[in-house]
């Protein structure tokens, strides 16, 4: 680089490009300054003194966390005068400090204690009484313990800057002072926690965790949470079996440390007492606890049977599971009627894309794209990483931001240009075209409300505006993406080929066929909103849960969750990631272990039927799949191929829905949350 | 909540001083003036300076609970505030304020019921130089004694 600053730290010669500042420069020369209040990718504050160090001709020691580079600068880390000074810093932070260590929640992952044990004194001259003020609730999820507070500002940017909610600022002054809440005495915010991941010591503690367990006492797996479709990494912490804690503090994954509400909290279904943990058949019309194997061999008999058959999957099961429930609905049962509820107009987009290249965007496009247009979405609700991303974007790189909504978003506050819609957006759109003309380059998300036509449109306006443009289909749910490439549509199998023959009954027509036979549905709750027609229909479920569906049906299969299973699933934006196992089932199985049972009950071979071994006849067969394995097994986000070719769909668009989730719901696995409902139930509400 | 039309030309005037969107600046001054007409910084008060500047009623309260000018309970005609920070303390801040707290029967952040003192021990005044400070209203004495103390209060009716 042209524009690199010689300077010498602890006597070591180290370069640094302008503007760098002094404690990331140290950080590139593998020189450790200790700081708490600097955090990466947040404003600077200068608040905590810890990052002191010598400069030569400077009068008195700098705070190393604002002081840019400059040539020719001498700065000691070390010198006699910097550990003195770090040393009383610590032990100004400990007057007042607890030092309830042994009972706090952050005991052993403190930077406190970190920093204490490295650099600070082993005793205090403080002799006071030291002034304590009770721990305060301010929501379900949140707590703040003001006497273990340092007063870092941490919170308060990733809540304002980070989050763009502002729901923590610091009251009061000197030893008064104390981190508040937006409203009085509670939080009216996002719940999504990340104040309680960013507090370097014990102060804000989450309602989900506190005293449940020591940090080390823990197994930490990461895996992909379950809810929307973004496909945030979110690692859990696992003790005795149970699921304790989710947070991303390693920024694995494409979403770093971000995380919201559901991927942080809502990990608590998994342990609902309503999970169900074995098989159940209806005898003489009653619901009756079988083992499995009676259970499978009811199944099987009404599948050998033959008949009118309907399939219908799920937007949160695995790649594996999907793809291998279309082969068996496709090559045992000889039926294209299968479908799963579909949230947003992939396919129609691919279609339309058909021929071009670079058009499909990424997370990181979300953060790197020069311009970003939201159609017809409520992102900050409904896709909130991506939200993230672009807050982000807009924070560190003057992203333009556009919006055309039906109503007032989040991103209203940091746009460009905002314009509202009664109808499809494109109304909306098009009267942004000047504004969008002029930036070199533009993200478009769109969600539900643009389908079949409304996406051809889209894209041709995109077309017009002579930049280039990518697009985001935005879906609802963690395998949204997933399901549509592995082919759960009756028109269209793996890799959006067309089908062999005819194709088959959407959901909704299987719902209405009054002389189906045997209807399958492996975790979806169809009945929650459609009725089902047929009376003689035998019914097969997997779910965790006794939903509408599954109270339907003549036999349910408990089946594991997405923490309790190894596989794929594909974001958003096409990206790949693994899921891994966190908790061992007690009695469910996964789904992808109950579709091999029941093909081995019929004698079938569907290959060797294990996640790995099915994602490498994925990554074999199906168009885009054909991603770099060790990406995926090393726990990174492998983009798909986009499809090259025209896609030969047929269904109608008018059977695209969202369910318009909202930050704090996740269609049916709401009520099985009790963080969820405790959340949504709280002072605060629903926070716009 | 509504304002003095004398209030209301101060609020326009001070919003010329500070350049487009950079208006929340005026938070401090817009606060004192306003506590100088209203009598104490209220909660009305605190909502209508946030949505005129545009900053959350946190923002605000922020700015109130850091500044020893700024109350949220009605003072007394009289505010009597005495530093304890570092440099008065030293040169006699304590002593003061426990003088002062006997003199007018006060406590720390007290009103008395005829409405005439009110009394609050502050961090830093900025008078440093000049310890140990107290400050009355937005009067500063300098270098002041337990008698100087008694003929100040004295001189106030």
């Amino acid at each position: 680089m042209s524009n690199m600053v010689k300077l010498t730290i602890n006597e070591t010669a180290v370069q640094a490009p302008a503007g760098t500042l002094l404690i990331d420069a140290a950080k590139l020369a593998g020189i450790e300054i200790p700081a708490f209040c600097y955090y990466e990718g947040m404003a600077l504050q200068a608040a905590c003194r810890m990052c002191l160090v010598e400069v030569e001709k400077a009068p008195k020691l700098l705070a190393a966390c604002v002081v840019p580079v400059t040539e020719g600068m001498v700065v000691r880390t070390e010198s006699p005068a910097v550990v003195k000074a770090r040393k009383t810093t610590l032990e100004f932070l400990l007057t007042n400090h607890p030092l309830d260590c042994p009972v706090c929640d952050k005991g052993g992952e403190c930077e406190l204690q970190d920093m204490v044990f490295k650099y600070g004194a082993g005793e205090s001259r403080y002799t006071e009484v030291k002034v304590h003020v009770p721990e305060k609730q301010w929501s379900p999820v949140v707590f703040y313990d003001g006497p273990r507070c340092i007063l870092c500002y941490r919170c308060v940017r990733v809540c304002g800057e980070g989050m763009g909610v502002g729901a923590l600022g610091i009251v009061n002054r000197g030893v008064a002072s104390e981190i508040a809440p937006s409203h009085g005495d509670h939080l009216e915010c996002d719940e999504c926690g990340a104040c309680i991941d960013i507090c370097p010591v014990g102060a804000l503690t989450s309602g989900a965790y506190r005293y449940k367990t020591r940090p080390w006492e823990m197994e930490h797996v990461g895996t992909i949470c379950t809810h929307c479709s973004n496909g945030c990494k979110t690692t859990l912490g696992v003790r005795n079996n149970e699921i304790v804690r989710g947070n991303n503090r390693d920024r694995s994954g494409l979403n770093g440390e971000f995380l919201c509400v559901k991927g942080r909290y809502a990990f608590d279904f998994n342990h609902h007492p309503e999970r169900l943990q074995t098989p159940l058949l209806r005898v003489n019309g009653e619901m009756e606890e079988v083992s499995w194997s009676r259970a499978l061999q009811a199944v099987v008999a009404k599948f050998k049977a033959g008949g009118k058959a309907g399939v219908i999957g799920s937007s949160r099961i695995a790649n594996e599971e999907a793809f291998l429930l279309q082969k068996f609905a496709r090559t045992v049962l000889h039926t294209n009627n299968i479908d799963h509820h579909r949230s947003g107009d992939v396919v129609t987009l691919l279609d339309a894309l058909s021929g071009k290249t670079a058009t499909l965007g990424t997370a990181d496009d979300c953060y790197n794209a020069k311009a970003v247009l939201i159609a017809g979405a409520d992102l900050s609700q409904q896709q909130p990483f991506l939200a993230n991303q672009i807050r982000a974007n807009y924070r560190h790189h003057k992203a333009g931001v556009y919006v055309a909504t039906q109503g007032a978003v989040r991103e209203d506050k940091i746009a460009k240009g905002v314009a509202r819609t009664s109808g499809d957006c494109m109304d909306a759109v098009e009267s942004l075209r000047d504004k969008l003309k002029s930036e070199p380059e533009l993200l478009v998300l769109f969600g539900d409300s643009v389908k079949g036509e409304g996406v051809r449109k889209l894209v041709a306006f995109g077309e017009s505006l002579g930049i280039p443009v990518k697009y985001i289909c935005l879906v609802d749910y963690v395998n949204s993406r997933g399901a549509m490439d592995m082919g759960l549509l009756p028109d269209l199998g793996p890799g959006y080929h067309a089908v062999e023959g005819a194709p088959g009954m959407s959901l909704p027509q299987m719902m209405a066929a009054t002389d189906l036979d045997l209807l399958w549905v492996v975790g979806a709750n169809p009945l929650a909103r459609h009725k089902l027609a047929s009376d003689k229909a035998f019914v097969v479920v997997q779910d965790m849960f006794l939903t509408e569906t599954a109270r339907r049906a003549d036999v349910v299969l408990p089946a594991a969750s997405a923490y309790e299973k190894n596989g794929t699933v594909t974001n958003v934006c096409g990206q790949v990631q693994r899921l891994k196992r966190a908790v061992e089932t007690v009695g469910a199985k996964t789904d992808l272990a109950i579709i091999g049972l029941i093909a081995r009950g019929l004698g079938v071979n569907l290959g060797k039927v294990d996640a790995d071994a099915v994602f490498a006849e994925i990554q074999k067969t199906v168009r885009g799949y054909n991603v770099p394995l060790p990406v995926i097994v090393t726990g990174g986000a492998a983009q798909t191929m986009p499809v090259n070719g025209r896609v030969p769909a047929t269904v109608l668009p008018e059977l695209i829905q969202s369910s318009r989730d909202t930050l704090f719901t996740t269609g049916t696995l709401t009520r099985y949350s009790k963080i969820l409902n405790e959340v949504l139930e709280a002072p605060g509400g629903l926070y716009r | 909540m509504t304002f003095s039309p004398e209030l209301e030309a101060r609020f326009a005037d001070l919003m010329t001083h500070y350049p487009q969107g950079r208006h929340r600046g005026a938070l401090i001054p817009m606060l004192m003036y306003a506590q100088d007409e209203v009598g104490a910084i209220t909660p009305d008060l605190m909502e209508e300076l946030a949505k005129r500047l545009g900053i959350t009623v946190l923002q605000v309260d922020e700015v109130v609970g850091y500044y020893s000018m700024l109350h949220k309970k009605p003072q007394g005609k009289y505010h009597v505030q005495v530093c304890t920070n570092v440099a008065c303390m030293l040169l006699g801040g304590a002593e003061l304020y426990d003088h002062a707290c006997e003199k007018l029967g006060l406590g720390h952040k007290q009103t008395q019921a005829s409405g005439k003192f009110s009394l609050e021990e502050v961090e830093c005044i900025g008078a440093c130089s000049w310890a140990p400070a107290i400050q009355v209203n937005y009067d500063f004495h300098h270098e002041v004694t337990t008698a100087k103390l008694d003929q100040i209060l004295e001189g106030l009716q």
